[in-house]
Formats: structure tokens, sequence, C-alpha cells
């Protein structure tokens, strides 16, 4: 690692005060220490967010799961309220890295990350989640722009993110066999504004597949894109896996979120 | 038998430490006022140095030294070394090229050291590492050996036309050729054994000390066998005289082979400590094991197997390519060639085979022993072949190799391949391991997953294994360079506990255990009151280490040996206090008794005796403290049947191994718990080959692709089945223990028992690792040509 | 530098250091407690397993800074009184450890997952381990030791 200052703000106002320069925050530090002890990022200050009590915690508001930033992802797929009102999210919480991982690792830290093989991007545009920063309402839709890339400005924090309560969800992933990352995950979600799907892994960022959303609008079940071809152009092909292996993944792993939804 | 003699499953002594976090492992020692060494890597497969400018890096905060391969040449010491000699079919020696410990005029592979920054700490060492500039003059790189081998390829080291390092051949190639002109039918494969990193958990580390009065180096660091690496670094690299070098190989995480070889990361930093009259530490981050660690296997072979009409084996003739990487590790020849083609009749028997290796150099990682060296490539071949064969004869797979076993009336067995099978019986263990996976009611399985959408395959593997390693003369006449014996020595203390010095070295094998379960059956000692003492080359008689499945066939035959001497010399002092004829002792459990008579003493009391020698036998020695040197005989041969038993799911490609049994023959056993382990983890290896692991090189670049857990597939538990383990026996006779050796066949035989159900489940054959999409494609291809 | 506190095995302990320092390098180098070891730079092995403020986290992916104030147990603290815990037993036992280099980090992981499934079925145990890697023993004898020591502590 290069040599940086830390600081432990107790709250996000303190925290975005601390913002500006090469400082970078810095969440549950799951991905975000690998990079700096490989020197692939080089901040002259890093801002702990551990120390904000108000960013963590689940709650249920209304039809929606409120989750807050800095709620570790072991918190989540162990909550007795996430998997009452989103089964899918909890259990997809759950296959997040390993327990270590998930004991330490956030959804604000994965969502500002937006690694193209991290599971919660799938979840956030799957359920139409809407993503709060201490400035703003970002809609999933707008918040993933690209390849570790999002909305968020420079000096914004995530704070919650919210989930919609869907009417049946499911979420199935096909693991990298070396990092365990998703190689293909797909995020099925029947929602009252209609049906939404969500890759990750298989490209460079995560998206929707409109065409099934329209199949299995009117059939929700896994026959119902037996039609629908996924094309392999622009997906994502490495070691692990062809863009047209991954092509045909999002098909099976889709198939197996409708199941896992009910459909 | 006892409760902690030979044969029972006692609990390890070492567990004690390695459960509270008291191991010690090289990383764990600080030296007082040591500094921290961290290694400058080539980023290029293959560059000129055109300079080096270190003077920024020198003047960082906390920084020590910045030395170059310039430095390390000014001191004029040598470099590593390979130290065994293949003679090549042109009568010649292979060709060795220079391995400079630090690089100097050009690099070869990704990770070659160009220079060694000693800083206060690690942080500070890789802040002062960017800062040095080195200025490269890229060149063409070559990674796939065929790629290297063939005419235009770039060329790696101007010693080595071609980067051709030998063509060698063993066996008849008239008869084998006569052999398959009279064939009823020929079987052919081209298989690719993949390379594969070793991956001790405990990643490779060294601290160099010097001691300006004394003049003595000492070298803590992760070894095998510390007499064989004190042994090079003094003669070969002559830092120091053997007796002003102490090696120190403390708890060691894990080998797999790869901890035998004598790197020149371990060397630079004994020279540094040296240099600088300071303690340096090194410890390897995986990343840097990924690209320094001599890795294994890394094969490419076409091989072919001449039956009759009545499906009996003619003869086999086969041709492979080897890939040593940039450099010849330590006893990298000896792997493709007498490690690997000496056992290529397998369990059969063969009336004629010929082989024929040829050895490259590309820009890559040096190649050398990983868990069974040479072996389970021969075993890879032997048996994809025999699966294939039978396969196409349309005789059953298991009926097939029943047919062309070695029989039990045909020991000691001379293969054409020069090794002489002392042992066996091939055919028990293929009987056992039949009845344990129910292969009867393989059908009914078979159509049970079908009905689930799933492709259901079994498949074998009937390895054999020369361990033992081996006897000196015959390594000798085929190119070693060293002798292969071991030593032990045998010390009662005057209260009557044991301390056994033994060459042989524990990194995960519980010889802490073993040999002292040998100690308490030999001499009647309690467990606890023997230490097993290894790894300091101040401490022990000179010693070989450990691999090739040889600490207690050869380590602890040496132990029986000085327990004999032990026992000779106590029955002199047991008659003197008994006072009676020494040919009347009769020797039992710790006790000896006058024949015939109610008298005896104990082994406790004649080591009192002989340390308080106040009545004692007139021309003895005092003390109760013996050694001996064992040279085996002969090699052993631990043999035995794998079966795999997989489904496949279609839709992704994913192979799930849903039984797996084993029933190998290692002799006799002295303890069934720690040769279960053994075994259980050889064969996770062997999965980890076949299913998960590979190296991926960029074609282009030279870049490892594979070089962290990030994308090299480690096997980890929910990856892995349970394993079902049986035994049999049939001792080995040129040893007094009867015992084989157990390390390495779990990993020699898994990857072909499961590659042969995997091609059984797919129809159609694959290469190693079987990933998901090498499978689905295989799946879809089979369905399209199906449709 | 930055001054870091907290209670490691029931100690209070203090130091100036890097911030830059990781969690693990302060343990082994600073506490010199180095029963906590390192097997890989990309958060995967789990040898580095601790507990802190009772959940296992991976010491080589954790500033010291951010265990400020936390209460840490490394797999030093787990005999209490020269007393075996169960885990520790249960791995001797069930000869759930050959070169002993991942074990720290597989008994404190282990611990964690008991606790979180007091009684876990063989599939959980493999599942809940993904973060641990073991290069020795297949994992088999592993699981058995996990499963015994569950027993043992009351699941």
């Amino acid at each position: 690692m290069y040599s940086f200052d830390y600081h432990r703000p107790r709250s996000v106002d303190d925290a975005v005060r601390q913002l500006g320069g090469e400082a970078k925050l810095l969440a549950g530090g799951q991905t975000f220490i690998p990079t700096l002890k490989q020197r692939l990022a080089q901040p002259d200050k890093i801002v702990d967010l551990g120390g904000i009590a108000e960013l963590s915690g689940i709650k249920v508001e209304g039809d929606a799961v409120v989750i807050g930033a800095m709620t570790r992802h072991g918190a989540v797929a162990a909550s007795a309220e996430v998997a009452k009102a989103i089964p899918a999210l909890a259990k997809l919480a759950g296959g997040i890295g390993d327990p270590q991982v998930r004991n330490m690792g956030t959804l604000g830290g994965s969502v500002a990350n937006n690694d193209p093989a991290a599971d919660y991007p799938a979840a956030l545009l799957g359920l139409g989640a809407s993503v709060e920063t201490n400035k703003r309402t970002v809609a999933a839709d707008d918040f993933f722009t690209g390849m570790f890339e999002t909305a968020l400005g420079e000096d914004e924090i995530i704070t919650r993110v919210r989930f919609p309560v869907p009417q049946a969800a499911g979420y199935a992933k096909f693991a990298n066999p070396a990092s365990r990352y998703a190689l293909v995950g797909v995020f099925v979600a029947r929602t009252p504004g209609g049906v939404r799907v969500a890759v990750t892994g298989a490209g460079p960022g995560v998206f929707r597949i409109g065409a099934m959303e329209t199949a299995l609008a009117g059939n929700f079940s896994a026959g119902a894109i037996d039609g629908v071809s996924v094309s392999a152009d622009g997906l994502n092909s490495d070691m692990h896996g062809s863009a047209e292996y991954r092509a045909h993944l999002v098909t099976v792993m889709a198939k197996r979120a409708i199941a896992a939804a009910g459909g | 038998m006892t409760d902690t003699g030979i044969g029972a499953s006692v609990r390890r002594k070492e567990d004690r430490r390695f459960t509270t976090g008291k191991g010690r492992y090289t990383d764990d020692i600080h030296r007082p006022g040591q500094a921290i060494g961290y290694f400058l890597r080539s980023p290029h497969a293959h560059a000129n140095i055109k300079g080096i400018d270190t003077t920024a890096a020198k003047a960082a905060p906390g920084v020590v030294a910045v030395l170059t391969g310039a430095d390390y040449a000014a001191d004029g010491f040598g470099n590593p070394i390979c130290g065994w000699t293949v003679t090549g079919k042109n009568g010649e020696g292979h060709i060795a090229p220079p391995h400079p410990t630090i690089a100097v005029d050009k690099v070869r592979q990704v990770g070659d050291a160009v220079a060694l920054i000693v800083a206060e700490t690690l942080d500070k060492a890789k802040d002062a590492a960017e800062l040095v500039e080195v200025d490269y003059e890229e060149l063409p790189a070559v990674v796939n050996i065929a790629d290297a081998l063939a005419s235009g390829a770039p060329q790696i080291h101007a010693e080595a036309p071609g980067n051709l390092c030998f063509d060698w051949d063993i066996g008849d190639k008239a008869a084998t050729e006569k052999a398959f002109s009279a064939a009823a039918h020929v079987t052919t494969l081209e298989l690719v054994n993949n390379r594969l990193v070793p991956n001790a958990m405990e990643p490779r580390a060294a601290i160099g000390e010097y001691d300006s009065g004394s003049e003595e180096i000492t070298l803590y660091t992760t070894s095998q066998n510390p007499h064989v690496a004190r042994l090079v670094i003094s003669a070969f690299v002559g830092l120091a005289p053997e007796n002003k070098l102490r090696v120190i190989a403390p708890d060691v995480g894990g080998g797999f082979g790869s901890k035998i070889f004598i790197y020149p990361d371990e060397i630079a930093v004994a020279w540094a400590a040296r240099k600088l009259d300071r303690p340096v530490k090194w410890t390897a981050e995986r990343s840097e094991s990924f690209l320094t660690d001599a890795h294994g296997r890394d094969h490419i072979t076409k091989a072919e197997l001449a039956t009759d009409k009545d499906g009996r084996i003619l003869g086999l003739r086969v041709a492979t390519l080897a890939n040593f990487g940039a450099y010849l590790s330590t006893f990298a020849t000896a792997v493709p060639t007498y490690l690997y083609a000496t056992l290529l009749s397998g369990q059969y028997a063969i009336p004629t085979i010929y082989a024929e290796v040829k050895g490259g150099f590309t820009n890559t990682s040096p190649v050398d022993a990983y868990r069974g060296a040479g072996r389970p490539e021969a075993t890879y071949v032997v048996e994809r072949l025999m699966e294939r064969a039978a396969r196409d004869l349309g005789i059953d797979p298991a009926e097939f190799r029943r047919r062309n076993f070695i029989g039990t009336d045909q020991f000691p067995y001379q293969t054409p391949v020069i090794l002489n099978y002392d042992i066996g019986d091939y055919g028990a263990s293929l009987d056992k391991a039949l009845e344990m996976i129910d292969y009867g009611n393989f059908a009914g399985r078979r159509a049970a997953s079908e009905r689930n959408g799933k492709h259901r395959g079994i498949g074998f593997a009937a390895y054999i294994e020369a361990c033992g390693i081996a006897p000196s003369a015959a390594v000798g006449s085929l190119g070693a360079g060293v002798g292969l014996w071991e030593s032990a020595q045998v010390r009662f203390n005057p209260t009557g506990s044991v301390t056994v010095f033994t060459g042989s070295h524990s990194h995960g094998q519980g010889h802490e255990t073993t040999f002292a379960q040998l100690i308490c059956d030999r001499l009647g000692v309690p467990f606890e009151s023997i230490e097993i003492v290894h790894g300091d080359t101040k401490e022990v008689p000179f010693g070989m280490g450990t691999y090739g499945s040889r600490s207690l066939a050869v380590g602890g035959t040496a132990i029986a040996k000085a327990c004999t001497k032990i026992v000779d010399k106590g029955k002199k002092i047991a008659a003197h206090l008994m006072e009676a004829a020494v040919d009347d002792i009769e020797y039992k459990s710790g006790v000896f008794k006058v024949a015939g008579t109610d008298r005896q003493t104990t082994m406790a009391e004649v080591a009192f005796a002989a340390y308080v020698p106040h009545n004692f036998p007139e021309g003895v020695e005092p003390g109760l403290n013996e050694s001996a040197f064992y040279d085996p005989l002969n090699f052993t041969f631990p043999a035995g049947t794998h079966i795999a038993e997989v489904e496949v799911d279609p839709a992704t490609g994913t192979v799930d191994i849903v039984d797996w049994v084993a029933v190998d023959d290692f002799g006799n056993v002295i303890n069934p718990m720690i040769v279960e382990g053994q075994v259980h983890g050889g064969i996770a290896q062997g999965i980890g080959q076949a299913l998960l692991e590979g190296c991926v090189y960029d074609r282009e670049t030279g870049q490892l692709l594979s070089g962290s857990y990030m994308d090299y597939a480690m096997p980890r538990a929910d990856d892995l089945p349970n394993f079902r383990v049986g035994l049999t026996n049939t001792p080995c006779t040129h040893n007094e223990l009867g015992v084989k050796g157990c390390g390495e066949a779990g990993a020699i035989a898994a990857p072909a028992a499961l590659m042969n159900a995997i091609t059984d489940a797919i129809g159609s054959e694959i290469d190693m690792p079987a990933t998901q999409e090498k499978v689905w494609r295989a799946v879809q291809s089979r369905r399209m040509a199906a449709e | 530098m930055a001054t870091v506190s907290m209670t490691v095995n029931g100690k209070s302990v203090s130091a100036d250091v890097e911030p830059r320092t990781l969690l693990v390098e302060f343990i082994r180098q600073n506490l010199h407690l180095t029963g906590t070891h390192v097997g890989c730079d990309t958060s995967q092995c789990g040898a580095c397993v601790v507990h802190v403020d009772g959940r296992s986290v991976k010491s080589c992916t954790m500033l010291a800074m951010q265990a400020d104030g936390a209460a840490v147990t490394t797999v030093e603290g787990l005999a209490t009184n020269g007393k075996m815990h169960p885990i520790q037993k249960a791995f001797n036992e069930h000869h759930g450890l050959q070169c002993g280099f991942c074990t720290p980090g597989m008994l404190m992981s282990a611990i964690d997952l008991i606790k979180r499934h007091p009684n876990p079925s063989e599939e959980t145990i493999r599942h809940e381990l993904e973060g641990n890697i073991c290069r020795c023993t297949g994992y088999q004898n592993i699981v058995k030791a996990v499963k015994a020591a569950a027993q043992e502590m009351g699941g």
C-alpha cells in the first residue's frame, strides 16, 4: 500500500467534509483494500465510514425494504425482515464472497464500486431499487453507468438503498470457479410495474434483458423465455468463459431464477 | 499392536502447536535487527536489460541497500543448478544454460528478479522498488512447448539452439514398431497434461543471517530438504563452506515438491545478509509464488497402444514434449524422463515400450517435481489409453485391465523400461474397488441420472508409482548428482526418553507421530517420551529430505536400523547387568530377558546404565546413541485402483463428483489415520488438476493470466466429495518395515480416474482441466452430431 | 503515524502505526502473535481469519485502524488456562490438519460457523468454509472435525 492519512468520521456530513483531492471512501474494504495492497490506487486520504452508526440498519418501510449503506452482507443474509419481504435478496447477500467477506463487505461499498461481476447490482436493477445519497435519490436504472462507473458525484455518499418489495423474485448465480464472483448472475422479479430481468457478470456492467421481461410479462415461467435468444455480442470473454458460453448461461440462470421465484 | 505402536491411528503430536498458533514457520521468526527484502521482478516475459538505475531507490527513506545482478556477479558467486544429467539420443548430456540468481542483461520470464531491495519495512522496500528504473528492450516471447520447439521460435538461451534441452528416448524402438505392425487394433490419444502451480499454503520465505565472528551464515528457509540446500548453496553457489552454512527448515506449511528446489531467491537473501552483515527476511507474496515457485506437469503427449484380437496389449509408443520453463530447476530434467517414462508399463504386462521425450525452454516459470512428479503424467497417459482402448474394443474397462495385469506369479517383474517391480496384487485392489463402488449396479445409477437430465459416467485409474526414492547406485547410473539414502540417529537420554534425529523433513506428513510410533514399537519407549528432530543441518546428520514418498520407506528404515543397533548394544549391557551370556538375551518390546529364566531388565534400565556406567561390560562404550544410514535396494511400488463416478449437468457443463473409491496397496501401514489423510489430500490435488486448476499464459505476451486465486481455481471444501478409502497389502520385499509410501498416490491416480469418468459421461475426449465450458461444449457438439 | 488501541485475546494493546498497516501486520509484527498467517494477497485463502467483535474476518483485508476500539480474538486466544477449545480438540481427534498453516484461520472460521449454525449439515459446513483454502487435507477430515466440534459445543 501507498502511504495515506486515515480519518474515521462520526457522521455523513463529517465524512463529506473530508472528501476532496485524492481522498477515498472506505466502506467494508473487501475490494478496496486488496486494490490498495496491489498499489492499484493511491489515495492520499482514506475516509472510513465504519464509524457512522446512522448508515447501518435494515427497516421495512411500507412496501419497501430500506437498507443502510454500511449494512454488512452477512446482516442482510441473516435478516428475518429481508427473508420475509424479499427472500431472493437475502439469498443473494448470503452468496456474496465468503462468510468473512460478508462480515465486512457492505451494500453501499458493493453498489458504489459496481464491479461487473458483483451480485448486488443485479438485485438493485432487478428490483428497481433506488439509491439514496446525501444529496438525492437515484433510480437503479440510472445509477449503474458502466464498468466500475456509477452516477455518484465526487462528494456524494450512498446512505441507503430502497428495495421495493416484489410479488416474487429469484436470483441464480453461476460462480466463477476461482474467484467465486458471478460468471453470470440473473435476478428476476415480478413487480407491480412489470417483470424485470437483470444480469450481472456476463457483460461490462449489469444490464436488463427487455425481450425476456416482455416474454415473462404474460407467462411467468421458465418455458416462456425459450424463444428469447441472448446475443453474445458485447459480453465478457475470458479464461473462465467465452461470451458465447456466458450468453448461454444467461438463459440457464434466468430459468433457474424464475423457478426460484416460483415461476 | 499397542495403542501407540505400529498400526495404530495415533493422534498427532504436532497438532498441539499448530492448533494453538504456536507453530513456527519461517515468516514467524524475527531476528534481532532484521531488515526486509523485496524483489523487483520483471514485468516482461522476454526482454534485454539495457540498463538499471538504482540511484533514486537507494536514496529513498528506510532503504538499506538496492542490489542488482551486476552486484551479485561482481561478488563472484555461483547460480542455482540442475542436479540431474539426462543423456540424450545423441549421447550427450542435456543443455543447461545458466540461471542467474538475479538477472543481469536479460529476463526470460515474468517474475525474473532484477533487483533486491532491502529496507527497514516491506512497505518502504516497495516504495523504493518503484524508484528503480529498468530499461527493458522487449523481445518476442513463447510460452507453449510445441511453439518453442518449432522453427522460427524466439530463441531464449544462446546455449540452447531451438530452445531444445534434450531429445531423449527409452525402450526398444524396433521391437515396438514390430509390435505395432502386428497389432489388430491401435488406440491413439493426444493428451495435454496441464501446467499446475503447487500452491502450498505457506508461501516460500527465507531469512539470511551472518555472524561475522564465526563467519557462519544461517539460512532459515521453507525447505523440504535443508541439507540438499546447504550442499548446493555451498558447493555450487559458494556462499560459504558447508561447515559455515547452517540451513534451518522450521515448520514448513506444505511443500508438494515445490520446496525441494534451491531457488535463486533464497540464495540472494543469504548473500544479502552476508554482504550487509544484517539479517534479511523475505517472504513471497502469493502473486510472487505464482510466478516464482516451480510449476508442475506441462506435457504434450501422443500415445499409442497396440492390442491383439483378444484385447491383449502388444506394445506402447509414447512421444512427449516437456516444458521446462525459462530455466532448469533443481531436478527438472529427471521428472519427464526417469520419473515418467519408466512408469509407462503401469500395472500391465506390456511386451515392448518405446518412449521419446523432448524437453525445452519457454518464457514461463520453471517446471519441476510437483506431487507425484512424472508418475501422474505416466499414469495419465497409460490409464487414459487403457480406458479409451477398452471402449474402442468393446471390452469392459475393468475386464480389459484385469486381462493385462502383471500376474501375482510374475513378481519380481522386469518392465521394458528399467524398473523391476518387487511385488503387488493389482487384481486385489481392483476387485475391492469394484465392490466398494458397487460396479454391478452402475447401469441402474446411470439410467436414474439420465431420467433426471444428467449424464453419469464412471472412470478407473489403476496406477502404479515408484517411491521410496531411491537406490543411489541406480539413480547415479541414470544421471542423478546425489545419492538418495537417508540418515537417522536414535539417542537415548539417561532417564530413558529418546530423541530421534532424522534427515527426513515433515511439512504436513506427521513424521513426529509416525516415527515416534516406530520407536515406541521397536524400543518400548512411551510415545510421550519420544522427540523427533528434523530440519536443522546443525542438529541432524546429513540427510536427503522428503519427497517422492520416501520418508518412511527410506528415512523410517534408517530409524529402524538404528533401533536394531540400539537393541544389539542393549543386549550386551543387559547381559552384563543380569550376569548372563549375550547370546542368551532375548529382546522384545523394550524388555531384555535371559532365555529360559524369569530374569529381565528394561530398556530404560539399560539406558540408565549406559550413561551411568558404574557396572558396565568391558569393551563396550558408554552411552546409548546409534546412527544408521539406509540406501534402499530398490524403489517401492505402491499401486492401486481409484474409481470415480460423476454426474454432468448438460445445461452448464458442471461436473458433480458423486462417488470416489480409492483402494491402495501401500504395503504395511504404521498410522492408518495419517495414511488416509494423505490419500484424501492427494486425491484433492488430482481432482484440482482434472477439474479446476490450470496455468494460463497469454500466448503473445507471456503474461501469467492465472496469477492469483482470483483466476487460478483452487479446490475448496464445496468442490470436493467425501472419498472412500480402502487398503490392500503386499508388504514391500526389500525394506524391513515392508512399507511403500503413500504421499503421492492420490495425486497420481485421481486425474486419470476423473477424466475417464467425465469422458464416459459426455462421450468424447477433452483435455484437463475439464472446465464447465469445455464440458458444456463437448455435450453440445455430441448433441448436435446426434441430431 | 496514528495510534491504534484494541483488546486482543483479552489484553489491551496500543501502538503507533502507519495508517496503511493491516490488522494482520499489527497482530503478527507489533504483537508477535504469529499464529495468524498470510497465505494469499487477494483475500481468498483465509489463513488470516480472526474474530473482530465476535465475527470472523480476514485480517489481511482490514486496516488495523478499522479495528480501533474492537475486541479481537486470534487463534492464540482460543485455549483458556491450557484447556483446549473444542474445535482444537476436534481437529486433533479427526486429523483435520496436516501442515498446519491454514489451521488457525480454519479454526476461527469454524467457530463462527458453528455459532451461526449450531447443528450444521455437511453441506452447510462445506459451503461455510468457502473462504478458507486448505491444500493438504482434501477437507474431508476438516468437515468431520467441525461437525464433531459443533456437537461438543452443544449444537
